[in-house]
Order: structure tokens, then sequence, then C-alpha cells
């Protein structure tokens, strides 16, 4: 087959899954994650082949793998679609490939395949888990399966469906309907539990929140279309086009039309990737099940937010002096640098084990966006893939970490969050796989220097920064010593010490479905930066060819140059991420179950509140937005408007038509229309009873009556009319 | 030559034996024969009246014929019905065949 039928094949099968699942094998626990992993696992292969095949390719950048067909006639252009596979979206799907299915496989092992039904679970809650008695006639607790374990892998395979879909577009219409798909899918993920009310909020923020910004970003679409009467990403991004874009003033004074579309398509990646002030949804989206957190945070969705404007890039930069930045840009830098400081702040003090991960994801993509709006696109794109593989790791990670939690919980009896981390400690001799996992993927976070992925795209990113923006630079060194703090934290306070509780204790480790993924993605998570080593870094530089760089770079029209080598951001990176976790270490080793948090002491605690509550975010928007939507509805228009106005009109005219229909019909319809029909029924009625008995039924009869009729009207005419006129006549005369 | 007065006083008795028979007879059949016989003293006057006042056209003559055809039409229709209703009721007296009596 060639390529592009490859490319075309991509997201059919989780869809092809999704449908399936749903119509026909819900019934079946074990044939609906046969189709769902399979469906993944065909996926996976297809995009290995297509990565393969495009690696191969001399040139791929100037001449990628492009199939499109016409699908909407617009007037008498045609709007085409179709796929699209050059150096940065295969690179992409070589992640998400990767990703979606570990993801799928530990779902397996996450949702308690192959352990019995829970005594009183019910769907919509997470399991409780259930008495088995063994031969001695003891009773455990032991975890029980999911409920709706077909309906989360039906589920899955949709997103994945999303996921792969806005990846393989050749155009941003498609790739706006992935984008869409995909919010559909973490609205249901994130309440899959829905009998949680907590689960039920969380979707309905994370929708109505990344909504917002989906707007914008369909508005900045509709604009490039009226522009340039395309969304085709190779027409779009001719130079032609992008001179077009760049020169035409659009309908807000001072900025270019290339600079407006920029700004609002930046919008809908604000919402999406949960930056500054669109993140407030994503710590909350924790409320789905730990395969979904994995999903929307690593995999998936939030990694299409920064896909989608590291693959509308050209647009952003378009009408870019020498140094010098346009609006976008400069909106990307400060959004980016800010959110990626500000969440870190808040992961630092955050308890719950996903959490913190959660507020981690936000820093982490604000490096991102912060990359991209200085400059630094193959830096972004590398970080995109190495945190998809390391962040992954860690969700997935933690969920292993919440699970053996579980089963102690279960176990003991005792009543404590199985995800707040000043419960477990020392959980490494329990945990070894996922520890050591973790520890990597934790690493990679931080950027530990020369092994892990996570340094090498970090160090890229701070080296573009120090180059091109250096108060870039400073914000973002700064949230990576809080990164590397957080994780050692984390790392701290879960694996190492000595168990804090009875649960901790009796932790057990995950099944090797859970625990394989977490290896592999733990290759990855290192491995993979092995790729991007600058050409003129010391010692190793040059070793393995700076794939990284001449692969994505190629993309671009111009290929962006790589930086010469500089050791002031080297040394930051390296204090910062082994500063950072030595800290987090040293800070937390010895605490002792019923510890105060020594960060909170030493911040104090008004300060510790506040990052406590997140900088009150939730409770400014409640004030800014849900309540004044929430008294629109309840009170203007339900009450004002709909009773008061509208009833009130309803209502008057009511009592003003009633009485009318009560006179017609009392003095209208039933004392002259009703009174005259049934008085002629009557007469009716009663001149048939008097005639009827003339009807004797005999024929002879009516013959005779016949017969003097006859001779009297006869007798009549013939006789009596003459005389009668004879005898007027006389009379007039 | 016979005067027409004739021919319309015999046409004109035939016509009373006709329908006193209709009319005083139960029985269904004599009442059938007595409208024979009112449709002949019919035929009588049609063909004196072409006979005497207009022997150059055929009218009266076929209008006779028409009232052959149409008698014996008639008679077959109303043989039919008399033995249909006979099958039913066991009886053709006309005084006990009252089904539309009030």
């Amino acid at each position: 087959m060639t390529t592009e039928t490859l490319i075309l094949l991509i997201p059919l099968p989780p869809l092809l899954a999704f449908f399936l699942i749903v119509l026909f094998s819900n019934r079946s626990k074990s044939l609906s994650h046969t189709i769902a992993v399979g469906a993944a696992f065909l996926s996976w292969l297809i995009s290995m082949v297509v990565c393969y095949r495009a690696i191969r390719v001399e040139h791929l950048g100037v001449d990628p793998f492009h199939f499109a067909f016409p699908w909407l006639p617009m007037g008498d252009t045609w709007l085409n679609i179709g796929v699209l596979i050059d150096p940065l979206s295969a690179i992409t799907l070589f992640f998400v490939a990767w990703t979606v299915l570990m993801i799928f496989i530990y779902s397996i092992g996450y949702h308690n395949f192959g352990q019995p039904k829970g005594d009183h679970d019910r769907p919509g809650l997470p399991p409780h888990g259930a008495t088995v008695s063994d031969v001695h006639g003891h009773t455990h607790t032991v975890p029980s399966i999911e409920p709706m374990y077909s309906r989360f892998f039906a589920f899955i395979g949709l997103f994945a469906f999303g996921m792969y879909l806005l990846v393989v577009s050749d155009n941003l219409l498609t790739l706006f309907v992935g984008w869409e798909v995909m919010g559909l899918c973490s609205y249901l993920l994130i309440g899959f539990w829905y009998a949680k009310p907590s689960a039920r909020a969380a979707m309905i923020k994370a929708f109505l929140t990344t909504r917002v910004g989906d707007v914008f970003m369909l508005l900045g679409i509709v604009y490039l279309y009226a522009q340039l009467g395309t969304l085709s990403y190779t027409e779009i991004f001719s130079p032609e086009s992008l001179e077009r874009l760049a020169t035409t003033p659009s309908y807000i004074v001072g900025l270019s039309a290339a600079s407006l579309i920029g700004i609002l398509l930046f919008i809908g990646t604000v919402g999406k990737s949960a930056q500054f002030p669109l993140h407030v949804w994503l710590p909350d989206a924790m409320e789905g099940p730990t395969p979904v957190s994995a999903m929307i945070h690593a995999a998936t969705m939030v990694s299409a937010g920064v896909y989608m404007v590291i693959r509308v890039y050209p647009i952003m930069s378009a009408g870019m002096e020498h140094g010098h930045l346009t609006p976008p840009m400069i909106a990307m830098g400060i959004i980016g640098g800010f959110t990626a400081l500000f969440a870190a702040t808040i992961a630092v003090l955050q308890r719950d084990v996903k959490r913190v991960l959660a507020y981690s994801t936000i820093s982490q993509l604000g490096y991102m966006i912060a990359a991209l709006g200085i400059g630094a696109y193959v830096a972004a794109t590398f970080h995109l893939v190495t945190h998809a593989f390391f962040k992954a790791n860690l969700f997935l990670g933690s969920g292993s970490v919440i699970h053996g939690m579980e089963h102690g919980v279960q176990h003991t009896g005792e009543h404590v969050d199985p995800q707040d981390m000043v419960n477990m400690g020392g959980l490494r001799r329990k945990m070894p796989v996922t520890f050591w996992t973790f520890l990597i993927g934790g690493l990679a976070l931080s950027g530990f220097p020369f092994v892990t992925a996570g340094f090498w795209s970090k160090d890229e990113i701070l080296a573009d920064g120090f180059a091109h923006a250096p108060l870039v630079f400073i914000v973002l060194a700064l949230a990576a010593l809080l990164t590397a703090f957080y994780t050692g934290r984390q790392i701290t306070l879960v694996f190492l010490g000595e168990p804090r509780t009875k649960a901790a204790e009796h932790a057990v480790e995950s099944k090797p479905s859970m625990t394989l993924p977490l290896v592999i993605l733990a290759v990855f998570s290192v491995c993979f930066g092995w790729l991007g080593i600058p050409e003129d870094f010391p010692l190793i530089g040059g070793l393995i060819p700076n794939f990284i760089h001449e692969f994505v770079g190629s993309t671009l029209l111009e290929m962006p140059e790589a930086l010469p080598f500089s050791i002031v951001p080297l040394l930051t990176s390296l204090v910062v991420a082994l500063g950072g976790l030595a800290l987090g270490w040293w800070v937390y080793k010895g605490i002792k179950a019923g510890a105060m948090d020594p960060v909170e002491k030493l911040l104090g605690p008004s300060i510790s509140k506040l990052l406590k509550n997140k900088y009150y975010f939730d409770e400014l928007y409640q004030f800014l937005f849900v309540r004044p939507a929430n008294w629109m509805a309840v009170t203007f228009t339900s009450l004002w408007m709909d009773r008061i106005v509208i009833d009130g009109i309803l209502h008057a005219v009511a009592s003003l038509t009633s009485p009318l229909g009560h006179f017609f019909r009392n003095y209208i319809d039933k004392a002259i229309v009703n009174w005259s029909g049934d008085k002629a029924a009557d007469i009716t009625q009663g001149m048939g009873g008097e005639f009827r008995t003339i009807q004797t039924g005999r024929i002879q009869q009516y013959m005779v009556l016949a017969l003097v009729s006859i001779g009297v009207f006869g007798g009549f005419y013939y006789y009596v009319l003459p005389i009668l006129q004879s005898f007027l006549i006389s009379l007039v005369r | 030559m016979i005067p027409l007065s004739w021919y319309l006083i015999f046409a004109a008795g035939l016509f009373s034996i006709g329908l006193f028979g209709v009319l005083a007879r139960k029985n269904a059949i004599a009442i059938l024969m007595g409208i024979e016989l009112m449709l002949n003293a019919v035929n009588i006057n049609l063909v004196a009246f072409w006979r005497y006042r207009e022997p150059a056209g055929i009218a009266g003559q076929v209008f006779a014929v028409i009232v052959f055809a149409v008698a014996a039409a008639e008679v077959a229709v109303a043989l039919a019905l008399f033995i249909s209703v006979y099958r039913r009721r066991n009886t053709i007296a006309a005084d006990q065949i009252d089904l539309m009596k009030w």
C-alpha cells in the first residue's frame, strides 16, 4: 500500500472499536478490551510503518506525504481535506502512537480486569472492592473490577481517534474536528464516575473552560479562511500567503491579519493546553480514572494544543523582522513563561499525588509555549515529545501508586486517602518497578543532567531563551528549579523513607499489564533525549547526530540555525535540576507521619494558604463568571424575564380572554347555536315518530294510497282548478 | 269500421280488471298478472291511437314492442324475487311480506 493510504487508515481502527464496543460487545468485558487494544495496536503498527517511511525520505519537509481530496463545495471552489505527514506530524505521530498504546494496555490492569465483581459496586462510582474467602475460610477485601469497563474502552477509543485525526490532518478544519472530538471525550472521561458530584462538576468545568478557547480558535480559523480561501497547511504556509497575511491590516488597528489569526488560534491553545488564565479545568480533571489523566495530560489533549501552535507557527511568526517578535509570539512568551512559573509554585504545596503532576503539566506546557514565543521551534517540539513520554510515565506511575495504596487501604481497612502523599512513604520496597520507572520519569521531568530526555529538551529551551530573551530565560530557570524541587519532594514523600500509614505498609506492586507500559515509557523517557543532543556540546556532542534538529527543523521553510554552544544555560540547568532535586530530598527526607509540611512552615500560614488554594482562581472565577452566569440564568432569565415578563404578559392576555370566552360560551354558543341545533333535532325526531305510522310495510296499501292520491290530485287539476281559475279571472274583471 | 272509442273502452275495462287484481289479490304472482293486464291495456291504447291517428308513422307499434320487452324483463326479475322471498319466509302472500314496516 502507498504511504498515503496507510496514513488515511491510521485514525480508523479506534473509531471502529468505539462503534463495535458501543453497539455490539459492551456486555463482554474481555471482548471489549480486546477490540480496543487491538485497534490501538493496529493504529500503532501503521503509525510505526509511516514513521519509518517518513524518516527514510531525504527532504520530508520539502516533499511531505500529502493526499487531499475535494470535500465541501464552496461556491466556485472546493474545500479540500486530506492527510499530511511532514516531520512535525511524523514525530508527533510517533509519540502519540506509543503513549496511546501504552495507556490502552495499562487500562486493562488499572480497571482490575480479572478481579471479581464488587459487593456493592454501582456504575458511576469507582469500584469499592470485593470480599472473597480463601481455602482456610479467611475473608479478604480485594480490588473489584470496574462496573463500566467496556464503556471506558469505548471512550478512550474515540479519544484516540480524535488525536490521530488531529495529527494526520492536512488542514485546520479536520484538525478542529479531532480537537472537538477530544473535547467531548475528555468531558465524558473526566465525568466517567458520574455518580460523584465532584466528577460531575469537573467535567462541566473542563468542557466549558476549553469551550471558551475553542470559540476563539474557530473565529481564527474562519478569519483565516476569509482571508485566504483555504485551510490547507501547504497553501497557508506558502511564502505568498504568509506575505499577504502579514501585510493585510486586520479589524483591530495595529495588528496584521496574521497577528490577529495567530492570537485567536493561540487562545484556543490556551484553553486546550490549560494555560493561564484558562488553566483551572486541568487540576480538576484529575477526577477521572488515571489512564484518562495520562491521556488528557500527556499523550493527547494538552499536547494537541501545543501541537496546533507549533503547526501554525509560520502564521505566528509571519512578518517577523530580524529579532523583532510578532504580537502573538510576545503573547505566547508572556503567557507561557508566566504559566510555567505560576503553576510550578502551586505544585509545590499540593498533597494529592496526581494534582502535583497536573500542575507540573501546566507548568511544562507553559515552557513549550514560552519556547515557541521566543522562536525556539525545534526546542518546543522536542520538549513536547519528551514531555509526553515522561509525563505519561509519571501519570501512569502515580496511578500504579494509587492502586497499590488502595490495595493497602482495602487490606487494612484503614480510612486514609490513597492519593495523599503524606499517607505514603517507603513504597520503593513494596513497588520496585513502579519506583524505578517513576524515578526515571521524575528525573526526566526535573531535567536530571546528561541521561534523561527532559534535560536535553529543557536545556535547549533554556539555551534559546538565553540567546533571545533573557527575561524568559530567568523565569523559565526559576520554574525549572521549582519543578526539580517538587519532583524531589514527590519522590521522597511517596517512595523514600519509612511507611507513614499501615495502608502504605501493605501496598503491593501492580500487575504486569500496568508495569510493562511503565517500563517502556521509562525507556523512552531516557533514550529519546539522545536524539537531540546539540552537535557542539562538550565531550558527548556529535556522538549521535542531532536528529531532532535536522528532522523537525526541516518542517519550516527556512531551517532554523543551531545555536552556538553557551556555558551559562548549561550551568543553569545543571544547578537548578540537581539543586532542586537535592533540596526536595533534603527537606522531606525524614518527615514523620502527621508532621507539618516544612515548606509550609517556612512560607508562613498566609502564603501557604494562598498556594494551597491555587491563588484563589477558582473562587475568583466563581465570583466573576459562574455566579453572574447563575444569576443571569436563575434570577434574570428564569425569574424576571420568564416568570415575570413573559408569564405576566401571558397571564394578562389570559385574564382578558377568559371572560370573553365565558361570555361566548354561555350566551352565544350554548344559548343560540346549541339550542337551535338541539331543537331542530328534537322537531325532526318528533315528526319522524308521528309519520312513521304510515309506513305499514304492506305494498297494496301503498298502492291504494297512490291510486287515491292520483285520483284526488287529478280531480283537483282537471275539475277544481279550471273552475277556480275562471272564478278568479272573473273577479279581476 | 269500429270506432276508436270501443277500443278505448275495452282498454279501460282491461286496465280496471288489472288494477283490481293488483289491489285486491294477496298472492304476489296474481298481483304480477294484474300488472301484465294493465300493461297490455296500455298497449291496446297505443296501437289503437296509432292506427286511427298516425297510420303513416310507426311510433305506436314501436312503443308497444318496447313495452313487451320491458314487461318480459320485469316479470323475470319479479319471479326471481318471489322465489327468493319464498325460500326465506315460506310465503308469497303480499300482506305478509312486510319487512319495511315501522
